[in-house]
């Protein structure tokens, strides 16, 4: 065992490059992986690996997916990247119609055990079309383990867990992390499904994944210094995601607030809010970004950002009881 | 010549009867379906273009992989597929190919390296170049035979997949089953250009265009090219014109076909040419029949074979979904 501090980007590096050193069934295909991805989350691998398991590939988002399906079907597991989960809506169908359903449709013959990594959140001043956090849409989608790293950590560990499995799984690194240092410790693997328990505490819970944890764990620490104990939950996988940790919680607080950067109407929130209101019969409130594309311009782009002050804003209605402030 | 003969009336046996099975099966614009249909789904029918599928997999071997389209029973059939689980998987029975989840537009026998007929068009592409790949990268000997539509030619993947084929030197055979229709509409009219082999030439693929009805030339042509792609010359595109005789899918009236059009499609039979070569180059018509007969024996015992098959289980809508989180919240 090594512990390591390290980036976001350098844990994803590491877990790709473990996985090839120890399964030579393990290829990498995508624009640019071969100079180190645009994130720097592929470095070094194409010197270490060689051109044909670090594959550069012409700009063809859905044949880079289709293919990664049919090399799966035949016996390789590959690793695909989207550059950014927008990108990776020119390989939808490849993803949605081909990937997540090719075991089931075709009997049970086959099985795609392709990971597909797709950056989601804000890309500072990238606008509409870099910024979007569509997890929820994968997580729509029967087939696919979807996954949000938090951390360094998370992300060696669930990459190293992603690229062990047998089924597609729908891998989103988010864009504002790649440069977050953390401790790696190299044994560890994610276990699907399980979340981490980041915080305890008894006034309400706060459940997220991906960047938001990180807003939601600062606000939380704020509402300490008020006197209002949260717990903080990183779900980490949405697909499975963990229901027993986030309900156990939220019958203990009573109180749950979801939060998380993608769009809130239709958001995998809504999923978790109404799983633990049904539970618990617990508060429910949600936090997410309106129903807006991302501005160019940074005053746009701040009006889709959660802050911590909006966390500490709902928790506190929460606390009260009282409705939330007007919804967008 | 008689094994692509046989291949042909095997191919138009299946569907044939897979047609009588599908009476009134197919609901269009809230018609009701008949109970008593035993093939129930949309049924893409490959009459008329059965000479492509023998002469192309006549060259393949069991270890060669294939993909095909949304037309996929005879690539399937010719490839070797399992002709009893292919008719229990239109019935949508559970000892179907695919356990009765997928139906025509899904067959597929992974056991005979076909990987599956497609409901998405141009999808079976870059499949078809990532099997290839893959089997370059695990240093087999063997090649991807893919077959698509004049239509598909027009979505990017068929762009991105010969350009990627190409690049990479894969061994794909690429057959174009030009029966000149996208669904209801000429395709002519809505392709640019010159067409598929201009396309494929000036992507450093290399085609040739073969009468698709004369299961011989289709043949010659495609031992030559699985020859070339089996050598490592990189991937070959087959162009065969056909004709598709029946509509597009199980219901269509054909309205917006030119009467003579079709006439000329019948005309083209294929089934009907190899007969005519076979009886010239000595083959008797005993012979013939025989063939005939002894594939409708096969097709009847699968649709008998289909029919005593039972449905699948309930408990099989939740099985082959997912290993790590399937059943953690159904
Ligand atoms: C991407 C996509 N668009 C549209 C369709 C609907 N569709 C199914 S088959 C077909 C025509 C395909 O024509 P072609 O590729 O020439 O094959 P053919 O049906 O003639 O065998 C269309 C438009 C589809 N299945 N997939």
């Amino acid at each position: 065992m090594a512990v390591t501090r390290m980036t976001y980007a350098e844990a994803a590096v590491l877990a790709v490059a473990n996985a090839m050193r120890d399964d030579p069934r393990v290829v990498v295909m995508g624009e640019d992986v071969g100079r180190g991805g645009i994130f720097q989350q592929y470095k070094g691998l194409q010197a270490r690996f060689g051109a044909e398991r670090v594959i550069d590939t012409p700009i063809s988002e859905a044949t880079i997916v289709g293919a990664g399906v049919g090399m799966a079907l035949v016996g390789m597991r590959p690793v695909v990247e989207m550059r950014v989960v927008d990108f990776a809506l020119c390989g939808m169908d490849e993803i949605v119609n081909q990937a997540a359903k090719n075991r089931y449709m075709f009997g049970g013959q086959g099985r795609v055990p392709l990971v597909m990594r797709m950056p989601i959140g804000l890309w500072a001043n990238s606008a509409a079309q870099h910024s979007q956090s569509l997890e929820a849409w994968f997580a729509h989608l029967p087939g696919v383990v979807v996954m949000c790293p938090a951390t360094p950590q998370d992300n060696y560990s669930m990459l190293t867990q992603a690229l062990r499995g047998e089924d597609p799984v729908i891998y989103m690194e988010n864009k504002e992390l790649w440069g977050l240092q953390g401790e790696v410790d190299d044994t560890r693997v994610h276990e699907p499904g399980r979340a981490q328990v980041l915080r305890q505490g008894d006034d309400l819970s706060i459940v997220s994944w991906s960047a938001a944890v990180h807003t939601a764990t600062q606000a939380a620490e704020a509402l300490a210094a008020q006197g209002v104990n949260a717990s903080v939950i990183d779900l980490g996988t949405l697909w499975p995601w963990d229901r027993d940790t986030v309900l156990r919680d939220a019958a203990r607080t009573r109180r749950l607030l979801v939060v998380h950067d993608a769009v809130q109407p239709g958001g995998f929130g809504a999923e978790v809010a109404a799983t633990a209101v049904q539970a618990t019969g617990c508060r429910i409130a949600r936090l997410g970004a309106p129903r807006i594309p991302v501005g160019y311009a940074s005053r746009l782009e701040a009006v889709a950002r959660i802050s911590p002050a909006a966390v500490i804003e709902a928790a506190l209605s929460l606390m009260a009881d009282a409705p939330a402030a007007a919804a967008v | 010549m008689i094994d692509l003969y046989r291949t042909m009336a095997r191919i138009r046996a299946f569907e044939l009867a897979a047609e009588v099975a599908s009476q009134g099966g197919v609901g269009v614009l809230g018609a009701k379906v008949d109970e008593r249909a035993k093939v129930r789904g949309p049924l893409h029918l490959s009459i008329g273009q059965e000479a492509v599928a023998a002469g192309v997999c006549a060259h393949l071997r069991r270890e060669d992989l294939l993909t095909s389209t949304h037309r996929g029973h005879g690539h399937t059939l010719a490839k070797g597929g399992n002709v009893r689980r292919m008719m229990a998987e239109l019935f949508g029975r559970a000892d179907g190919s695919n356990g009765g989840k997928g139906g025509s537009m899904h067959i597929a026998d992974f056991s005979v390296g076909m990987l599956g007929a497609n409901g998405v068009v141009t999808a079976g592409l870059p499949i078809a170049c990532g099997a290839a790949h893959a089997l370059k990268l695990q240093g087999k000997p063997n090649v991807v035979a893919c077959f698509f539509g004049d239509g598909a030619i027009n979505r990017g993947p068929f762009l991105e997949a010969l350009n990627w084929a190409a690049v990479y030197r894969l061994p794909v055979l690429f057959v174009c089953e030009d029966n000149r229709y996208s669904a209801t509409t000429s395709t002519a009219g809505l392709t640019a250009g010159p067409g598929v082999a201009a396309r494929a030439n000036a992507l450093g693929v290399p085609s040739e265009t073969v009468d698709g009805n004369d299961v011989e030339a289709v043949s010659a042509m495609a031992e030559r090219l699985v020859a070339k792609v089996r050598g490592g010359e990189g991937p070959q595109l087959l162009h065969a014109l056909t004709w598709r005789v029946r509509g597009h899918v199980s219901v269509d009236t054909q309205a917006y076909r030119d009467p003579q059009d079709l006439q000329g499609a019948l005309d083209a039979d294929p089934l009907k040419r190899a007969r005519a070569r076979a009886l010239a180059s000595g083959v008797s018509a005993a012979q013939l029949d025989a063939i005939d007969a002894e594939v409708q024996a096969e097709i009847d015992d699968a649709v008998a074979f289909a029919d005593a098959s039972p449905p699948p289980d309930v408990a099989a809508a939740y099985t082959d979904i997912q290993t790590t989180g399937a059943g953690a919240w159904l």
